[in-house]
Formats: structure tokens, sequence, C-alpha cells
């Protein structure tokens, strides 16, 4: 994505060749194969992909959330710091402070033990070294931030005495106690209920707006990219098979597997007709077939696409991984068609 | 993975049905649901004595006719999967009546429990827990119908015929364990095992939901195929209103406990005329990034179903409440246009007190 219009300002994320293998003694998975990207300020990016496409592991990597069998290459920057080289102390303060998550399950992410307002000024201490005092008010303006009602109260409330919109709530004000630069959110939408559902989505949009941050949203659903992403990124096997604007992507996808998920996506089909489908199922990451990944399931695919694996093509601000395309992102297969 | 429909076909019309198909008269529902009420004890206190009681589900009607597909949505803690429960009587409802093919379900002069389940199947939303790890995926299969006293080869033939129905090779699927699949195949073999029974009727509770967009249009189609080769009709639970608008027939709302609205799909997509269902329709993520969503059609969460308000349930976050709507509960009856649409909504009935009812 090197060919952006380049931003007043630089970039607050950047990635580079991100590659995550998860090794054990009999196994060795690729889960993340050569991810590249920058993020600026006031920027959101959809990470859009099905389970096993590698766009949670992607996410995490940029707080280094992930386990002891992950090794990690390539190169992330994160607010000027070098996320593979930092130690410990150094990882402690980049989470919360320069890189914040939300996490898909409230309930879990939560501690059922300590009330939400402790929780949340707990991690303003710990950053900023203020008084429980100071922390505690912080706490009350964090929940006024993300529209808690009746918030003096709601800062007592252990989270099983929270409704899930709620907790979700809490989940974003401590994610945003400490400021930071970048906020993860990792399917923040996907346990809740309909109504709640578009209720977070839209305090998501609106604090980004206000506050600036640069988001990464990870998920599944084409509609909660539609409503927050300014870019989508759809990874498959480990890689962005295609990027670009939200708009371009949702009306012109390029890449066959955005394609085909955009039509597997029930919406307002009539009745009755059948619906496309993509032939199979995602490949095992053990057993990558060679070549372009997506090739097996491919309706366009030849012999070039099981020989080499594609590599990026650029053009007017999208990518498309796709042999199909030319460098100038011309489709080569519709424009021979006679 | 291709699907085997024309097989299907096939081997659909091959298959022995059970002498209660001629029952199905038209006109006749295939299930009919009255007065259903279930309420859950909240046990505490002292002596462990019910403290309070979850409404789950609050004295519902409704009927499905022979080869229609009813979905019911809502969002959790709205007692759609409770329903699904007490149909199949997997929980015993506290009173109220379930009716299949016109005999009552658990009663003396009526149909047993044991005969109903055989015609009446379910698949749940979890694919890998509602397998047994430790048996072959074939076993798996044959294990309804070996309860039912059919002979071991039989039931095993039985199993392959519906593997082979639901688009996976028998040969090379059934000696498989459930560790060995992936999602949308183990949610394939939960179909083939509740088809191996030969049911009419097969409830669906979120069926696909857990499933990746790719798996879910595959299966969605498995089951259209189904549908039309065995001549099924389909209790569909869900939340996502994108599959039931494509999948239904009909389209039932609840709201903790209660059905807020019933009418056939088009009408509750087209012209919804409960408050409730409006704002869900509305809750949808838009598919267009260039008409995104600007202010959210309700807020807060669904009360809790321990108490909940009193008259109207969702009077407490609908833009239409009156006093009326605290005092009275609605009954579902048509709405004011249309006959076959039912909606509980006092500002929707003609000749309601609503339009003299102080705000």
């Amino acid at each position: 994505m090197t060919s952006e219009p380049s931003h007043s300002k630089s970039p607050v994320v950047l990635v580079d060749d991100l590659r995550v293998r998860f090794v054990s003694r009999d196994l060795d998975l690729p889960v993340v194969s050569g991810v590249s990207f920058a993020l600026h300020p006031h920027e959101t990016l959809c990470l859009l992909g099905e389970s096993g496409s590698g766009k949670s592991v992607t996410m995490r990597a940029l707080m280094r959330l992930l386990p002891e069998t992950a090794h990690l290459s390539g190169r992330i920057v994160v607010d000027g710091q070098d996320v593979l080289a930092l130690d410990e102390p150094g990882l402690r303060a980049l989470r919360g402070k320069s890189v914040a998550m939300i996490f898909q399950e409230p309930m879990t992410a939560l501690d059922p033990v300590f009330t939400v307002g402790r929780q949340i000024a707990e991690t303003v201490v710990c950053h900023e070294g203020v008084s429980y005092g100071a922390a505690d008010r912080r706490a009350l303006e964090l929940l006024e931030m993300v529209q808690v009602p009746s918030a003096k109260r709601r800062l007592a409330a252990y989270p099983h005495e929270l409704s899930g919109g709620l907790r979700q709530r809490m989940m974003i004000a401590m994610a945003l106690a400490c400021r930071p630069k970048v906020l993860l959110a990792d399917e923040p939408t996907t346990a809740l209920d309909a109504t709640v559902q578009i209720q977070i989505l839209l305090l998501l949009r609106e604090l980004q707006k206000e506050l600036g941050m640069a988001t990464i949203v990870v998920t599944h659903d084409l509609g909660v990219a539609c409503e927050t992403a300014d870019r989508v990124a759809v990874m498959y096997a480990g890689r962005f098979v295609e990027t670009g604007p939200v708009e371009a992507l949702m009306e012109a996808p390029r890449h066959p597997y955005t394609l085909g998920l955009l039509n597997a996506t029930v919406h307002g089909q009539s009745r009755g007709a059948r619906l496309k489908t993509i032939v199979g199922a995602p490949p095992d990451l053990a057993a990558l077939p060679p070549g372009c990944s997506f090739a097996p399931r491919c309706g366009d695919a030849w012999d070039t696409c099981t020989a080499e694996t594609p590599h990026a093509r650029m053009s007017g601000g999208r990518m498309v991984r796709c042999h199909k395309y030319n460098e100038a992102g011309l489709d080569l297969l519709s424009a021979t068609a006679p | 993975m291709p699907l085997h429909s024309d097989m299907a076909t096939a081997h659909g019309r091959d298959l022995p049905r059970p002498a209660s198909e001629d029952a199905g008269r038209a006109g006749r529902p295939i299930i009919a649901v009255r007065a259903l009420r279930k309420h859950f004890p909240i046990a505490g206190g002292l002596l462990g004595r019910p403290q309070a009681w979850v409404q789950a589900v609050d004295g519902i009607d409704f009927a499905v006719a022979p080869g229609e597909t009813l979905s019911i949505v809502g969002e959790s803690g709205c007692g759609k999967s409770t329903t699904a429960r007490l149909l199949m009587h997997l929980i015993v409802p506290d009173s109220g009546q379930v009716e299949f093919e016109g005999e009552v379900i658990g009663e003396r002069q009526g149909i047993s429990v044991r005969d109903v389940r055989r015609r009446m199947q379910m698949v749940f939303q979890d694919s890998h827990a509602s397998l047994n790890p430790r048996l072959t995926i074939e076993d798996s299969i044959a294990f309804g119908q070996r309860a039912a006293g059919v002979a071991d080869a039989a039931a095993k033939a039985q199993a392959r015929r519906s593997l082979d129905m639901v688009g996976l090779t028998p040969s090379m699927f059934a000696q498989r364990y459930p560790h060995e699949l992936s999602g949308g195949q183990r949610q394939r073999v939960n179909i083939a095992r509740a088809l191996a029974l030969e049911p009419r009727l097969l409830i669906l509770d979120e069926s696909v939901s857990a499933l990746d967009k790719s798996l879910e249009a595959q299966i969605l189609n498995l089951l259209e195929d189904l549908k039309t080769s065995l001549n099924l009709t389909y209790i569909f639970i869900s939340h996502d209103l994108s599959v039931v608008q494509y999948i239904s027939d009909r389209v039932l709302v609840m709201y903790l406990g209660k059905i807020v609205e019933i009418a056939p799909v088009a009408d509750i997509y087209g012209a919804p005329s409960h408050p409730y269902t409006q704002a869900l329709l509305a809750s949808r993520p838009t598919q267009n990034p260039r008409l995104r969503r600007s202010a959210p059609p309700l807020t807060g969460d669904p009360p809790n179903p321990i108490s909940p308000p009193s008259g109207c349930r969702f009077r407490t976050r609908c833009p239409l409440a009156k006093r009326i709507c605290a005092e009275r509960e609605p009954s579902l009856a048509p709405a004011v246009s249309h006959g076959g649409h039912l909606v509980a909504c006092h500002a929707r009935h003609g000749g309601s007190n609503y339009e003299a009812s102080a705000a």
C-alpha cells in the first residue's frame, strides 16, 4: 500500500512483511505469510476474512499478544516503537498507552472480582502514575464519553451486573483510558444483539472521529466493514489478497475471493434463488496448495495460478494479489474475452 | 464440495415414507402450539427456594403448515431457543399444548414424546458439541435408528444414504470421527443425522450461524434442496435477518417471551408493523458504505426477562408508548390493514383505546 497518496502526518502503524508461524514439536503453521500495511491517524482499516485467515493474529501481533509458540518476523512499528524489538517492560508500556484493544467477549475480558470503575482506574494509575482519586474522576469522564447512562452508579457495578451492551461500552472506556494512538477491535460486536450492535458500531465511529485514533477492526461481517471502515483488507490463508477503499471494494471487488464472499453473503437475494457459493472450504494451513492459496476454489484459475504465488499489483490506491490482473490492475481475462 | 442435489432427489423418492404421511391433509397444520408457557425458577436464599422466575416463554400460540418454512427471530433472551426445545419436549412446558399432525404431544390420547421425535428432528448451532467425539460419523447417524429398534445393518445403510443426501461421500466420511471434519462438514453430518429418522419437520436452531459466509451459503442451498426433495417443513431459528428473509415463508418475531408479530416474509420486510420489528430491521448494518446508518433505532439493551415490564413488554424502549401500553397487555391480533398479518401492539389495532390514551 505504498502507492497510497501521502498523508500530512506520518503513519502511526507500519507493518512490513509480517510473518507469523505457530511452531510446536510436530507442527509448523504459517498463519500470517507476508502482510504489509501502513495506517495513519484518523484512519480505520478493516481486516475482513473467514476463520483461520490470520486476521486476528495479524492484529494481535501489533501488541505481541500471542502465545510463546508464535514466531514473528518482519517489521512492526507502532507509534515510533519497533514492537518486535521491545522487551517485557517495554511491551507493558506500549499496551494500553500506545495501542489498546477491544475484545469480542466483554464478559471474559473483564475481571469478575473487581468493579468496572476500579478496573478502568487501575489502567489510568498504571500508565499515568496519578492517584486513585484522580483516576476515578477520569473513569467517570470515560463512562460519560462512551454514553453509559447513570455513569456514577455504574462505576460501582461488577461485570456480571451489566448487560452485554454496557459491558462492551466499559471495555471501550477501558481501552480509551490512556488516550491510545491506535485502537484495535477484534470482532467488537459479534457477541451482541442486533439492536445493540448498531449502537456500538456508531459509538466507535463517533469516538474515532472525536479522538482521531487510528483504528483496526477485525471482522467477518461485511456489514460491520461497511459501517466502520475507510479501507478494507481482505485476508485469505494468511495474506492480504485485496485492499482498497471500502466503497470501491464493495462496488467493484477485484479478487475472485472477495467477489465470492460478496456473492455468498445473504443479503436481499430473492427467495428461492440459489445462492452463489465458493466451492470447497478454506485450505489447511499445514498443507497450503502451491501457488495462489485460493486457486483450488477459484473459477478463473489456470496453470499459472497453481505454479506461482501472485505478487501484489497496485493501481489507483487498490491492491490485488491475483494473476488475472496486470501491473496496471487491468483484468486480463475480461479484457481478452470476446 | 459438490452438492449432490440430483442424488438427494433420487434417494428422496426411494425412501420409504412413514405411514403417517397420508394423515397430513391440506389445511391442517403440521404443528400447532397453544398457550405454551415456560418459566424457569431462579433459586436462592436460605432454603434454595425460587426467588424469581425467568419468563422465558410466556403464552405463545402459532401453527406451521406442512411444507412451510417458519422463522423465529429475536434477540438473546427472547425465548426463541426455549420455544424450539419445548416443541421437541427437550424441556417440559409448564402449561400449554403442542399438537403434532393433530395429536397432542405427551398426553394419553395423543402421540408419545418418543414417537414425535422420530417425525420431528432438530439441528443445533454448535456442530462440534452436538456430535459424540467417540463415535464415528456412521455410528452417530445410525444411533437414532438403532434406538428406535432398527437392526444394525439397516441403520447403517440408512446412515450412508443420509450422508449421501447431504453431499458427503459415504465411503470417504462414514468411518471418520468428528474432529477430522471441518465445521461445514460437521454441520452436514448433523443434518444427515436428523434426516436418518425420516422426519417431517426439522427444527434448525441457529444451524448456520457459526459457519463462515462461504460455507453458510452452501448449507442454505443444501437445506433448500432437501426441503424440496424430501417434502420437509422447517422451523428456522436465527438472529440473522438477511438469512431469514432468504429462507422463510413466514416470520415470527419474539420479544421477552412473547410473540410481537407474525406475518408472511414479504410483509415483515416490506411493511413491518410492530415498532420492535421496525427497529430490528433498521438495526441491520448497511451493505453500502455510502449509505451508513446515522442513528441507532433503539437505545439500551433488551430488559431482563426476570422481571419484564408490565403491559406491553417493549414499551420501555418504544417510541410510540402511551399510558395504555403500561396498563394493558396487547393481544396478538390482525393489523389494521391486513388479515394474515398479526401484531401485538395497541397502536396498530383498530378501535383500541390507544388513540384516546394519555401519552
